[in-house]
């Protein structure tokens, strides 16, 4: 059985100094297996590099069998067999730190000139043959394990809210994108932003919702109208550097949302760690019966005081990290222990804009849904993304009239934003909180083309090679 | 564990393999460390001059065969602008990395006149942006025969090839009709689209006597499609790609089109089937097909590509050419083939650019590469001569940075210490600039460090505000 995979496959931070901790570790003469994909680069400062494996106390379980740090570093297994833990803690680290000369480069899909072809000595020239071989493809079948959990937001009145509909996510047993495999339960949601104060938005943005942009309930019905599953009030205006809103007045404004929309609803703080606590507990009474999603909890603000107050309201917790699988995992496993029960969070890894660091947004969502599937439940929640955040690339908010090379912004903006959202659906995300109109419709087309059933046999081939388009 | 990792090679076994003489004439110091970088594929072993010899012919074709990735890499095009297409190891670029992008043909078609053809294909050819320091431009051009017709073919064929120096595509199912386009870039190494269960015998022929990769094509059928690539395949022709079909329509694009892709990449890296281990191709300008508005169907186009693009196609067919619509592509594109191997972090500490006076600003910006690339471009685009101190800020950007206290008014004094930065700017000139995006921190850091804090805009790019002009 595995105890943990997704921990240590985060060997970037390993090398660079960072422990790996693994909390928890019930084992009874089990086996640990360690095992890092190949990282040639680091070979140089291996050698130095020791690693330790601590129990809780401090004292160490085993030692010898991982300094040969050479070793493993090269691909090879090294297995600690008879090991007995009880909720014991194991720590990895390593000791050196990398060299700055291993410096970053970033690679692009810029042809470059390639050497020949390598040269088989022996020339052998194939002849056509003149029957078709008739072959049956047999797919591998990849295993998965685990399940999401299902998690509902919003309550309609039959279920003690005052919302329209409420909204599932989860519950899938494969990538939600392998329907073959078992068909996704449910469909990602969309939910629009909203503040509570004016705010510089793009353009594009700022268009669409002109004439209410100081007045969250009016802000919010046009984004229901606007085809939003979900709306999201970010409280900005508390934080103490804007306006220090008290909470008694944000609450007012939350209140005001929940009248005008009957959408689920998601409350959103101002990023303050002393005062979005308070805020985002405040919320779960105000928002009885409603379960709103709390947005966000973060392991280094006090997380204690909402994720109370939301299990005391029946409320959902989104549990925030930054592109760290480690501290998503610390921070569910933290929630876990409050009492706060699965179907109660969601996970929210970070969203970085296309084109600034995609990439890691990508892996982490990819990473977190794939150690889900294999089985570890304390991953195994829906996802979220702030995909607004695609508004933040220059690509997306600088008009044409600066950058005329990148074509009209009102093309291009919409669909940064949407390509932002998207290509993290494609990894298995499950909520979007997003900002154009345009954005959200052209990601529910993509999100509906996917998800929806093929229906009877495959149409007729469309010829693509002779058609005038 | 990372099972999938373990039929992997270890640099022990590539080195069973080697002359194991530690000659230096491949330029490592060890044959050890030669097979350290042939598995991490910086090296190819024909850098290696000793496993060229007669005595070496055994282990070099055995070793050579135990480096070939799941996914053949099949080479499209000469020179400089040579396309590779396929070689992946993975399923999922954490485990390991991507290595070739996605290659992006755009179409013409034959039935142009020759002055629109050269138009549409001169700019496919000099699409060029660049992004994080890198160039970056599109792949390939697909010759579509709309016409039928050999002669109309190769005369946009010729037309083609005489204003690019791109790889180009051959696009029909008739044989007679891709000689005529063979015979005008016999020596190109051209792609040819496609062989079919129809035509598949002559279209094999012409792959052979002009030493081109070769497209099979089989949509929705992966019966026939491994029918197919496996008879060619036993046959000896190696530079094949698969094309599973392209289907667009609702359900069909994720219960056909993507179905197929992942289980024809699963059946080859997962289950290590040879006869499977191909590039694989798709089309995603079928959505101009069925959508008819041009703006909706390039934004459908644009999106379907970063699905295939993050699904295994290795090659994709467009037909969109609008700049809008490409660059969030092309954007994907390099952020999901970057190596996630390396660290994306740089060194901090103090840069100046220019040549910097006594009297020259002082910017503040964190270690996050992307970061602080995108900064580093701006201001050599701006050519201003200043210093720019870049904060540890563990990689992360500005934002994330201030929000999560990696970012802070006193990390950024610290340095300002470290560099001694007092000692290289007048007194008069004590001001720094902060990122707008780190605005908050304003405060304290005038408190801390005694100087101006100015705060700049929230994005580098509007940097000639708060800079003197140049």
């Amino acid at each position: 059985m595995e105890v943990e995979e997704t921990t240590i496959t985060d060997i970037m931070r390993l090398l660079t100094g960072a422990k790996v901790v693994f909390e928890d570790v019930n084992l009874k003469g089990g086996t640990i297996e360690l095992e890092i994909p190949q990282m040639s680069q680091f070979r140089d400062v291996a050698p130095q590099a020791t690693a330790k494996i601590l129990s809780q106390l401090g004292s160490e379980i085993d030692e010898k069998t991982i300094t040969d740090l050479t070793q493993l570093l090269s691909g090879a297994k090294v297995v600690l067999e008879g090991v007995e833990l009880t909720g014991g803690t194991i720590e990895l680290e390593l000791v050196s730190r990398p060299s700055p000369a291993l410096g970053p480069t970033i690679q692009v899909g810029f042809p470059q000139q390639v050497a020949a072809m390598p040269v088989s000595p022996v020339e052998k020239r194939p002849v056509i043959p003149s029957v078709l071989q008739s072959r049956k493809f047999i797919p591998y079948k990849e295993e998965f394990t685990g399940q999401i959990t299902t998690v509902q937001l919003g309550a309609t009145k039959s279920e003690g809210g005052s919302r329209a509909y409420s909204i599932t996510l989860g519950g899938e047993t494969a990538p939600s994108l392998y329907r073959w495999d078992s068909l996704p339960p449910h469909k990602p949601a969309v939910s629009i932003d909203i503040f509570d104060m004016k705010i510089p938005l793009a353009r594009p943005v700022r268009e669409k919702f002109a004439d209410v942009l100081e007045d969250p309930a009016a802000w919010a019905q046009k984004a229901e109208e606007y085809g939003a599953d979900a709306v999201t009030i970010h409280l900005i205006s508390t934080d103490p550097g804007l306006n220090d809103t008290p909470i008694r007045e944000a609450m007012k404004t939350l209140e005001d949302v929940l009248q005008a929309t009957k959408v689920p609803i998601i409350v959103g703080g101002s990023g303050n760690k002393e005062k979005d606590p308070p805020l985002l507990a405040k919320a779960c009474e105000v928002a009885e019966g409603e379960r709103i999603l709390l947005n966000s909890l973060e392991l280094d603000a006090d997380y204690k005081l909402p994720a109370i107050k939301a299990l005391e309201h029946n409320h959902v917790c989104l549990a925030f990290s930054q592109i760290d699988i480690n501290k998503a995992k610390q921070l569910n496993q933290a929630l876990l222990r409050e009492g706060v029960p699965p179907h109660q969070i969601m996970i929210d890894p970070t969203t970085a804009a296309l084109g600034y660091g995609t990439e890691y947004s990508f892996s982490i969502y990819e990473r977190i849904r794939r150690a889900a599937l294999k089985g570890d439940k304390t991953l195994a929640m829906p996802m979220s993304s702030g995909s607004t955040n695609g508004w933040g690339a220059r690509e997306a908010h600088r008009p044409e009239s600066k950058e005329p090379q990148w074509g009209p912004r009102d093309y291009r903006g919409p669909l940064w934003e949407a390509t932002t959202a998207f290509t993290l659906a494609v990894v298995g995300c499950d909520l979007f909180m997003m900002l154009h109109p345009l954005s959200v419709s052209l990601f529910k087309q993509m999100v509906d083309m996917l998800w929806a059933d093929p229906k009877g046999n495959p149409p007729a081939y469309a010829d693509w090679v002779t058609a005038e388009l | 564990m990372v099972t999938m990792m373990s039929s992997r090679l270890d640099p022990l076994t590539i080195f069973q393999y080697l002359p194991q003489t530690n000659s230096k004439d491949c330029g490592e110091a060890t044959c050890l460390a030669f097979a350290s970088k042939l598995l991490n594929r910086d090296r190819k072993l024909e850098e290696c001059p000793h496993m060229l010899k007669p005595e070496f012919r055994e282990k070099y074709e055995q070793l050579n065969e135990r480096l070939l990735p799941p996914v053949r890499e099949v080479l499209v095009g000469t020179g400089p602008r040579q396309v590779r297409l396929g070689g992946e190891e993975v399923m999922m670029r954490h485990q390991l990395s991507y290595f070739n992008p996605t290659a992006i043909a755009v179409d013409v078609i034959d039935t142009l006149d020759p002055d629109a053809i050269k138009e549409r294909v001169t700019e496919i050819s000099s699409l060029l942006i660049e992004r994080i320091g890198k160039t970056i431009t599109l792949d390939m051009i697909a010759v579509r025969s709309a016409s039928g017709d050999p002669k109309t073919f190769a005369n946009a064929v010729k037309i083609t090839k005489s204003c690019t120096d791109l790889p180009l595509m051959l696009c029909s199912y008739d044989p007679q009709v891709l000689a005529a386009g063979l015979a005008e870039i016999s020596t190109d190494r051209p792609i040819l689209y496609a062989a079919t269960k129809d035509n598949w015998k002559e279209v094999a022929q012409l792959a052979l006597d002009y030493n081109a990769p070769l497209v099979v094509s089989a949509p929705g059928d992966l019966d026939e499609l491994v029918s197919l690539a496996g008879t060619l395949f036993d046959a000896g022709l190696i530079d094949l790609v698969l094309d599973p079909g392209t289907f667009f329509e609702q359900g069909f694009l994720g219960g056909l089109t993507l179905k197929n892709l992942v289980q024809l990449r699963q059946k080859a890296i997962l289950d290590q089937d040879k006869t499977v281990g191909f590039p694989l191709m798709t089309v995603p300008l079928q959505a101009f097909r069925s959508e008819k508005d041009p703006i909706q169907a390039a934004m459908l186009e644009s999106l379907t590509t970063d699905l295939l693009i993050a699904q295994y196609a290795d090659l994709v067919v467009l037909h969109g050419l609008e700049i809008w619509e490409l660059l969030p592509t092309l954007a994907f594109r390099q952020a999901i083939y970057s190596d996630p191997r390396v660290h994306a972090a740089v060194d901090p500490g103090i840069r100046e650019f220019f040549n910097p006076g006594s009297e020259s600003p002082v910017l503040v910006t964190t270690n996050f590469a992307l970061t602080y690339y995108t900064v580093e471009a701006d201001i050599s685009k701006f050519k201003v001569p200043c210093r720019l101190l870049v904060v540890d800020t563990e990689g992360l950007g500005v934002e994330a940075g201030v929000a999560g206290g990696q970012l802070t008014a006193e990390k950024i004094k610290d340095l300002m210490d470290e560099v001694k930065i007092e000692e290289k700017v007048n007194p008069e000139n004590h001001k720094i600039i902060l990122p707008g995006l780190a605005a908050r921190l304003s405060g304290e850091l005038e408190m801390l460090s005694n100087w101006q804090v100015i705060i700049g805009p929230r994005d580098s790019a509007d940097m000639q505000k708060v800079l003197p002009t140049n």
